[in-house]
């Protein structure tokens, strides 16, 4: 075991030199220029000039390249261009902000949708089950940003229910700590704070949970249904166990190792839906950080920034294949 | 009966988090969402319903955030709109306009040749670090703007808007500033300047501490100190910036509030649903689409900030046929300017005629606008020379992002795009990434047509004109490459010329040469939108696109 994990992290360094030079070079192919969306339309030209010296952007970019690289290495993300603050410092309480709303919406997309998987699968072909897969069918194709404007117009301005923006109440600042809201209140025993901090939680998790939420409903569902017509299954049904426990005790386990890549891929793709629900609910968030970022050429941003969502992607899948070999000991890395 | 326990567990275990979602947000705020005298207890649900008592803490959604907050390094309107509440200028523009007023400086001479202004500075101001604001400091912030080679200029910093104020290094317009005494301060000019007093009221030459700039060093673009009605409190990038109220503010009984927080909320539609749900107080930038909403809500208002911009297409006078007026002047006849005013903008604009708009002094009224009429443009395009038509297809670049003089530039183009179809002219609408929109068309290499706008940073003619249509601006803001020696002998004299109305006169000059010329087709002059809660008052729209929040107060 302890070999594996270790095979799997050595496999981590070229993927990641790799991914800095992809990303790297991408970049720089992007058109427009870096100092003129900093400065603005209203900054004289000499300004200009200057800047694009200083950020090293007249030198030819394997030059570039080789400087960045050298000081990722040294653990310097660099400095934002637009912002001059440096990156390490500055991304923290987004990648906490960010965290905390996948994280979230996660646990809401696994919760209802393992769940409806698992019923649909059990009561297969009723109308549970119709139901419940006409909804994942449309909760897969339904665009996140129409998904949560609709949502702040039916619980926020009609129903009064939820608040539609941020992380917390302005008019009631929550002290940070560790940048998770849900966490820095319950340190603090602040058990209204914590209610209201998920009740902001409650709609962009929705959003963004929405999709991830009904691929894992339709992959349990057939998962499920595979494993139910399996010999062991009709085993534990003859020897008369209740359906329950056969059916989240025995089948569960094993129709999850597909369900567990589903969650992994669709982690990744949660940092990406990020972007769209955090400008709708004005979540200040990594993914609105990155949006930021490239429309103002803020290339040292946009590497990090980039870097780091893939390392984490990295990271979740190496999660994931470590569970593999926990819930089955038969997988092993070859 | 153990399957329908099974049953009834995993739908109570599917369902918790909707449940938990629905019923608990419905019986928490059933105490204070819909009726707010209940609130006082429950922190919870002020945010769904003030208290009844008077408010004292203002939230101001926005779309951006800002990039630093001392005014001086700047010159995007998101970083001015906090530098304005935390800073006070020498002078100041009168709420709601942009007509001079003492601040900082209680009054000022003017020596006979225009060279020489001394200033009598107010007495007993404080910074909000508590040091004395004086002469010295005044010294010091102008020296630090104007020498090269200042301590206090940190790495990357450039002092945009002073270099284009008062002239970049080596013709600076400001030669020396001295105090005189403690609270006497004298400019020395090179040169006189017209737009001087009007200059020095803008938000970027804010005062700042030098005692604070000395102590925080780079630091102090994060951490502000000035002597403006709000004292900086907390910045949370991408999210609200917090100030308090400053209870030594100079001017009498202000600012009302006691906080206000300023919020970043970058999709107009979210912004406008968190209004309506009480979550802010004001927001800017309403979508068209949204104003009848508005405008049904009894409690909401609708804030109209006077038309202090220009949006227009620009052609690009390096390419044929359009270094030819006369092809020009023909497709300005092509655009129906009120179709356009009616169906994208909700109304909320005007036709604009000259490339400055009607609110500024000097404005051109006598110019008659080319009026829309297709047949008489074919008819001037077969005067040109061209009786079929442009032959051939242009580039038309339309902007991809959303601006105050300009919401939704993309329907915009395509319904010009159909008009000039229909007198032959046959254009093809890109709209890159807005980085490479403005690159594209400074190089001037890949659009034939290009939309683009301008907002006034002062009340002067010249920051319209001059900045956006003199030779002097290539590359640059002229992204038409339009050359008139003429036109730019009466800018540079306008900008010499000390009396305001000789100046006028030169600018209305100015825009006739321009009208004849035809570089642009003026589009609109808009009214930007702003909509807060009906009990907000004292809040009064700059044109500038820059208020103070000292005197807002709710009822």
């Amino acid at each position: 075991m302890n070999s594996y994990v270790v095979k799997r992290l050595l496999v981590l360094i070229p993927v990641l030199v790799g991914m800095t030079l992809i990303v790297f070079s991408i970049i720089h192919a992007i058109p427009g220029d870096p100092a003129e969306t900093i400065l603005g339309q209203k900054a004289t030209e000499q300004s200009k000039e200057a800047l694009r010296e200083q950020l090293g952007l007249d030198k030819p970019w394997l030059q570039q390249y080789f400087m960045y690289l050298g000081d990722l290495l040294k653990g310097d993300l660099g400095e934002s261009i637009r912002t001059k603050v440096p990156i390490a410092k500055e991304i923290t309480p987004y990648l906490a902000a960010t965290l905390e709303l996948t994280f979230t919406a996660m646990l809401f997309a696994l919760i209802i949708g393992v769940n409806a998987g698992i019923l649909s699968a059990w009561k297969q072909n009723s109308w549970f089950d119709y139901a419940a897969m006409l909804l994942a069918l449309i909760g897969i194709s339904m665009p996140i940003f129409w998904l949560g404007l609709m949502e702040q117009w039916l619980f926020s301005i009609k129903l009064h229910w939820l608040p539609s923006i941020g992380r917390m109440d302005q008019r009631n600042p929550l002290e940070t700590k560790t940048g998770l809201y849900v966490l820095d209140a319950i340190i603090q025993g602040k058990w209204n704070q914590l209610w209201i901090v998920i009740k902001h939680l409650m709609l962009p998790s929705i959003a963004l949970g929405t999709i991830p939420m009904a691929v894992i409903a339709r992959m349990t569902r057939s998962s499920m249904l595979e494993i139910m017509k399996s010999d062991y299954i009709r085993t534990a049904r003859s020897k008369g166990l209740p359906q329950f426990f056969v059916v989240y005790k025995h089948a569960l386990k094993n129709a999850l190792i597909p369900v567990l890549t589903v969650v992994g891929l669709q982690t990744g793709s949660l940092l990406g839906g990020a972007v769209l629900t955090e400008t709708i609910f004005a979540w200040p968030g990594v993914g609105r950080y990155l949006y930021d970022a490239i429309s103002y050429r803020d290339y040292p941003v946009i590497q990090s920034g980039i870097l780091i969502i893939a390392f984490l992607f990295v990271l979740i899948n190496l999660i994931v294949d470590l569970l593999y070999a926990a819930i089955d000991r038969r997988i092993k890395y070859r | 009966m153990s399957k329908g326990t099974g049953k009834l567990l995993s739908l109570v275990l599917g369902m918790t988090l909707l449940l938990s979602a629905c019923g608990g947000g419905n019986s928490n705020n059933a105490s204070g969402g819909s009726n707010g005298s209940g609130a006082s207890d429950q922190p919870s649900s002020s945010e769904a319903a003030p208290s009844a008592s008077a408010q004292d803490t203002l939230i101001v959604g926005r779309g951006g955030d800002s990039v630093s907050l001392d005014g001086s390094i700047v010159t995007d309107g998101e970083s001015l709109k906090i530098v304005h509440q935390v800073f006070d200028s020498l002078l100041e523009y009168k709420e709601g306009t942009t007509e001079v007023e003492p601040a900082l400086a209680e009054k000022w001479e003017i020596s006979v040749d225009g060279l020489t202004y001394t200033f009598t500075l107010r007495q007993g101001v404080k910074f909000h670090d508590g040091t004395d604001f004086n002469a010295d400091a005044v010294v010091f912030n102008f020296k630090r703007w104007s020498d090269p080679n200042s301590e206090y200029k940190f790495e990357g910093d450039s002092f945009d808007y002073y270099d284009s104020m008062f002239g970049p290094d080596g013709s600076r317009v400001i030669k020396d500033v001295t105090a005189k005494d403690d609270h006497t301060v004298v400019f020395t000019l090179n040169q006189p300047q017209a737009p001087f007093l009007q200059n020095l009221a803008m938000t970027c030459f804010g005062i700042a501490s030098p005692a604070a700039i000395k102590e925080k060093k780079e630091n102090f673009k994060n951490e502000p100190v000035g002597t403006g009605p709000f004292v900086f409190k907390e910045w949370k990038r991408n999210d609200s910036i917090t100030l308090e109220k400053n209870p030594n503010y100079w001017k009498e009984g202000l600012p009302k509030l006691n906080k206000v927080i300023v919020r970043s909320i970058p999709d107009n539609s979210a912004r406008f649903n968190a209004l309506q749900n009480g979550e802010i107080d004001l927001m800017e930038d309403v979508n068209p689409d949204d104003l009848t909403l508005l405008e049904a809500n009894t409690s909401l208002q609708k804030i109209e900030r006077p038309p202090f911009n220009v949006a227009y297409i620009g052609f690009n006078t390096k390419k044929k046929p359009f270094d030819d007026p006369k092809v020009r002047v023909a497709l300005n006849y092509a655009v129906n300017k009120q179709g356009l005013i009616d169906a994208f903008f909700a109304g909320q604009a005007e036709p604009a005629v000259n490339p400055m708009p009607p609110t500024l002094w000097g404005y051109n009224d006598q110019i008659q606008d080319y009026t829309y009429d297709l047949d008489k443009a074919k008819q001037l395009l077969a005067d040109a020379g061209y009786p079929d038509g442009l032959p051939g297809e242009y580039t038309f670049y339309a902007m991809p992002v959303s601006r105050p003089y300009m919401p939704d530039g993309k329907k915009v183009a395509e319904a010009i795009q159909a008009d000039f179809a229909k007198i032959g002219v046959k254009v093809n609408i890109e709209s890159p990434e807005w980085a490479t929109y403005l690159d594209d068309t400074k190089a001037g290499e890949k659009d034939d047509l290009y939309m683009l706008g301008w907002t006034g940073d002062n009340g002067d003619p010249d920051n319209f004109i001059y900045t956006l249509l003199d030779k002097d601006a290539i590359p640059g803001n002229n992204r038409g490459f339009y050359v008139n020696e003429d036109l730019h002998k009466i800018l540079i004299e306008a900008q010499k010329e000390t009396d305001q109305n000789k100046r006028s006169d030169l600018y209305k000059q100015a825009q006739a040469m321009i009208h004849d010329d035809a570089p642009w087709i003026p589009l609109v002059y808009t009214t930007p939108i702003l909509a807060a809660k009906a009990n907000l008052k004292g809040f009064v729209p700059n044109p500038t696109g820059t208020e103070y929040y000292s005197s807002v107060y709710f009822e």
